[in-house]
């Protein structure tokens, strides 16, 4: 699907490049025995090493270089035995030591790829320039008093994945698919819970424009966009806003610029010419990080089932449409609860009440899959209702809504409500001689050749019936008799 | 490889020390000596020699993931020149 934006001068073309931060998922930081977790008391996961105390010396974290492996392996790319940490030199008020440590010309993972899946059914590769490790800063405060920022420094030194993408997306809704893509494959292998309300994934996004056929022009970086929709505008604003200035006869300046939602703007962030200027050299407390091959294996030996494998299995294995495995895949604890209700079951019929009727009712009562009345053993039995002929697929509806209100088992539901089906031939002859009695006027106009009516009398029969006749018979009883 | 005083100015801005301008010249003449110095090592023939990045072949030493540290805030608090409450505090700065 292309995307254009026109200008006065014609269609210009958009290039976008995205660096995501995930938090790895870890118990202690990157570089210190501190707690990694989230939302501790002001400054109380804090050592002496991420507060910057003189002679404090980092040692790494095993399970972080695992964590970024095994994201390495996830995104297809390739793990750099050797790998080596580099400072990056800055002065903020939250980052006490002066600089980050992370990993500027060797990094620990290198190329790989992520396919993404767009409204329009193509399929695009996206390629990964090179994942890194590095420390994540503390948290300033700004509005705790008039002259004063505060510091907490309970983040500072936890673990952070920086994951580069190549300028290969072309559209926002690229850029939107590639973020939901990334997050899902980072949940799935359990490396970064991907939840961008908290900051725990954050996007940079560099944007250009060009001609059609030209080489990049300047980019732009947006920094910190804190949700996939705001990427998605940050975008197309930006591109506006570049092609507006080269058409101008102006030029665009390379810096680092913020998304306002609320204003729909970019500005410049840093003005100072020097902002980039980040005085890199190899950390002379680290040495060079050293993986074995046969430990890289191991890991990659016991990854989860991901996301594009599982879905190509739901096709193959349960005969779904690939719409369907796609949102059935979309998060590991929704492909599970199918899992459950389609083993031993029709797997379509399976995926339609999943994906229909369950999803709805998640939707309608804002309850997750976690916390839902009806679980993947209880959805499973009432299937098992319609296949042995119990219940019939309209009473389903009925059984189901009771079981989302009462937490009752279908079994007990269609028990106490008396909705077992009639498939006795006798109730269901009298029935259609019932509806056909009182509809002569209908009978006659079908009689005469309007078949459409069949549908009108099924309806009746069912209605009568109080939507329990079994379909197939009153289907029959009633061909019978016309 | 030899500094000019522009160059020495934006250094020092970038390390957030203030000089004088009176005293850029002398500063540049020590900086030019340092690099000198360290520049003769360019006089060693190093082709196809893997560079060194410490002694011996030691790689990083790796620990467990356990939390083993924290929870020691007025540890952490106790060098701030200003601290509030369970903060340390800055000057406001906001970009």
């Amino acid at each position: 699907m292309s995307y254009v934006i026109e200008g006065r001068t014609g269609p210009w073309e958009l290039v976008v490049g995205l660096e995501v931060h995930a938090q790895v998922i870890s118990q202690s930081k990157l570089f210190s025995g501190a707690s990694a977790s989230y939302g501790g008391e002001p400054n109380t996961h804090v050592s002496l090493v991420d507060a910057g105390f003189p002679g404090m010396l980092p040692v790494i974290n095993r399970e972080c270089v695992a964590q970024a492996v095994r994201t390495g392996l996830g995104l297809k790319a390739r793990i750099n035995l050797e790998s080596r940490f580099d400072r990056k030199n800055y002065f903020y008020a939250d980052l006490p030591t002066g600089y980050q440590i992370s990993q500027f010309t060797h990094p620990i993972v290198g190329e790989g790829a992520v396919e993404i899946e767009l409204a329009d059914g193509s399929i695009r590769t996206i390629g990964i320039t090179r994942l890194h490790l590095e420390q994540d800063a503390g948290k300033s405060m700004h509005d705790q008093d008039p002259t004063r920022s505060f510091i907490d420094l309970n983040r500072a030194g936890v673990a952070l994945m920086e994951i580069v993408s190549e300028p290969d997306i072309r559209t926002p809704e690229e850029a939107g698919a590639y973020l939901r893509k990334l997050r899902m494959i980072l949940r799935y292998l359990g490396t970064c819970d991907g939840n961008m309300e908290e900051g725990s994934m954050r996007a940079d996004v560099n944007v250009s424009v060009r001609k059609a056929g030209e080489p990049f022009r300047t980019r732009c970086e947006i920094k910190n966009v804190n949700s996939i929709r705001y990427v998605m505008q940050a975008i197309e604003i930006e591109a506006a806003r570049q092609v507006e200035i080269w058409e101008g006869g102006g030029s665009v300046d390379q810096e680092t610029r913020l998304f306002d939602p609320a204003r729909g703007e970019t500005r410049s962030l840093r003005s100072k010419e020097d902002a980039h200027d980040y005085r890199y050299f190899p950390d002379p407390d680290l040495l060079p990080l050293v993986v074995e091959e046969a430990w890289v294996e191991s890991l990659g030996a016991v990854l989860p089932e991901l996301p594009d494998a599982k879905r190509q299995r739901f096709q193959s294995e349960y005969g779904i449409p690939r719409y369907d495995a796609g949102v059935l895949v979309a998060e590991q604890a929704t492909a599970d609860f199918y899992e459950t209700v389609a083993r031993g079951r029709d797997p379509r019929l399976a995926a339609n009440w999943v994906i229909g009727d369950f999803f709805g009712a998640l939707n309608r009562t804002g309850r997750t899959i976690q916390d839902s009345p009806i679980t993947a053993e209880g959805l499973g039995g009432m299937l098992d209702l319609i296949t042995d002929g119990t219940i019939n697929g309209k009473i389903a509806k009925d059984v189901f809504e009771d079981m989302l209100e009462t937490g009752e088992s279908a079994a007990a539901v269609v028990e106490r409500r008396g909705l077992r089906q009639v498939t006795d031939t006798g109730a269901i002859d009298a029935a259609v001689q019932a509806v056909l009695d009182a509809n002569q006027d209908k009978l006659a106009e079908y009689r005469s050749g309007k078949d459409k009516l069949f549908g009108f009398f099924v309806g009746q029969v069912m209605k009568a019936m109080a939507g329990k006749g079994n379909p197939a018979l009153v289907n029959a009883a009633l061909k019978k008799v016309l | 490889m030899s500094l000019d005083p522009a160059t020495v100015r934006r250094i020092a801005r970038l390390a957030r020390i203030g000089i004088d301008e009176s005293d850029l010249h002398a500063l540049q003449g020590e900086l030019n000596g340092i690099l000198g110095w360290i520049e003769q090592l360019n006089e060693v023939d190093i082709d196809g020699v893997e560079p060194m990045v410490g002694t011996g072949h030691a790689a990083l030493r790796m620990r467990d993931d356990v939390v083993t540290d924290g929870d020691a805030r007025d540890a952490v608090l106790s060098n701030a020149p200003d601290a509030a409450g369970p903060f340390y505090t800055v000057p406001k700065v906001v970009e």
